[in-house]
């Protein structure tokens, strides 16, 4: 019952917990490997970047859903778990930068396939930002938007076929067809990661949520006032 | 299924027979292919590559689209045309297959100055290079339609269309380059055929969203 009635304070203190256990989880228990203490900008990078797909793809659904359904308020759900696309897309950018410092002595290195993908999808969701305030509210803005977060997932798959055909890369590859290419201790600690990411992109989206419909309440009765 | 076809070859020739008659927007996109061809001539150092002098011709080639597709929808939204153009009795997606075709028309008219005007200036083309380039139209004509759209309802308008088509033009210019410069096009026309099928799909079945509320 509690839960029903505080689920953004629940989230929110899920969100909390697992990062902090996954802070100590790189820090003390997942192995140093050869690559030393910079490898453990992985597990923020790669989780981070996951986030960011994820709420890509929840926007796109939200879309589908103003679009197929004509579901009231999803329009708002789309552009706020963009919102935290775009923002979580910023942070995959900066630690990934950080990273190829440490690795390869560069901020910025073409032949880094997420990296440039990320760079790709970035210039794109930041052109929804101006699609959507150049259009007056309403449902012609609903279904503009809507449309455009689908191009965005059908986007990213094919942007990341043509960086893969475009570039030789030196990505490392922690990911293949024999499943993950670490040890247990350090997979573990890459889930626990990805999750209180997840967690705390979860927590940001619903608190946003809140405020926005807050803010559209109060427009509405402020118009019914005047 | 022929009605279909009826109606989009109908509107088809309504922005062809418009454009003969205003001569608005073929005649600008060819002295602006020409122009940036002269440019890239200049911006080009001595030594640079025959390469790097392809590469631009693709520079040119989408800066060309999205100029023609800035003006594929202002006479509709200008003059009103597109409420008459929604309560005709047809699929909505026809006026998109309609305007697709008009502007792959106007592209294809410039590129055949264009692509002659490059090899004169710059460096032979290549068989792999024409199919590139025909396929990229396609891809080029079916997404900036949708976003030529989008764009027009905007305030921003002109403003807007490159912001939105830029970055979805990106895996086009790759496609294209990499079967322009390297040694098995086919991959890279493989890659542009599968973006023009995925991309018409999508555009063709969301444009009734982007043109009606």
């Amino acid at each position: 019952m509690w839960l029903r009635n505080n689920q953004v304070p629940a989230l929110a203190g899920l969100a909390a917990v697992l990062l902090c256990a996954s802070i100590a989880l790189i820090f003390f228990y997942a192995p140093v490997d050869e690559d030393g203490l910079n490898q453990k900008i992985f597990y923020f990078h790669v989780p981070i970047a996951f986030t960011a797909y994820a709420c890509f793809g929840w926007g796109a659904w939200k879309g589908l859903l103003v679009l197929w359904k004509r579901k009231p308020g999803a329009d708002l759900e789309s552009y706020v778990a963009i919102h935290q696309g775009v923002i979580f897309g910023a942070l995959t950018l900066i630690t990934g930068s950080l990273w190829a410092k440490f690795r390869w002595g560069v901020w910025w290195t073409w032949s880094e396939r997420q990296l440039v993908l990320f760079l790709v999808l970035f210039l794109f969701y930041s052109a929804y930002f101006m699609l959507r305030y150049s259009l007056e509210a309403g449902p012609q803005r609903e279904n503009l938007c809507a449309v455009y977060a689908l191009f965005g997932v059908v986007l990213i798959p094919i942007s990341l076929l043509a960086i893969r055909l475009a570039e030789n890369y030196i990505h490392p590859v922690a990911f293949n067809k024999h499943g993950p290419q670490m040890a247990g201790s350090q997979f573990f600690t890459f889930l626990v990661s990805l999750a209180a990411m997840l967690a705390l992109a979860g927590a940001l989206y619903r608190v946003e949520l809140l405020g926005k419909r807050l803010d559209q309440r109060l427009r509405e009765l402020r118009e019914l006032l005047a | 299924m022929s009605g279909y076809f009826n109606d989009v070859a109908v509107l088809a020739r309504k922005d062809l027979k418009l454009e003969l008659r205003a001569r608005s927007t073929v005649p600008a996109m060819l002295l602006f292919v020409v122009a940036a061809l002269v440019v890239f001539h200049f911006a080009l150092p001595a030594e640079s590559s025959e390469l790097a002098a392809k590469g631009m011709l693709w520079v040119a080639i989408v800066f060309t689209a999205l100029l023609g597709l800035t003006r594929a929808f202002v006479a509709e939204r200008e003059q009103r045309l597109i409420d008459g153009l929604l309560l005709a009795p047809c699929d909505r997606s026809a006026i998109w297959l309609a305007k697709s075709l008009s502007v792959l028309g106007f592209l294809v008219v410039v590129e055949l100055v264009a692509l002659p005007a490059f090899a004169l200036f710059f460096s032979g083309i290549d068989g792999a290079t024409v199919a590139g380039v025909a396929l990229a139209d396609l891809g080029i004509c079916a997404v900036g339609t949708v976003l030529a759209a989008m764009a027009v309802a905007g305030r921003a308008r002109e403003l807007l269309l490159p912001l939105l088509f830029l970055p979805l033009a990106i895996p086009i210019v790759v496609g294209g380059v990499g079967a322009s410069v390297t040694g098995e096009p086919a991959r890279y026309l493989g890659f542009l055929a599968l973006y023009d099928a995925v991309f018409a799909i999508i555009s063709w079945a969301s444009f009734e969203y982007v043109v009606t509320e």
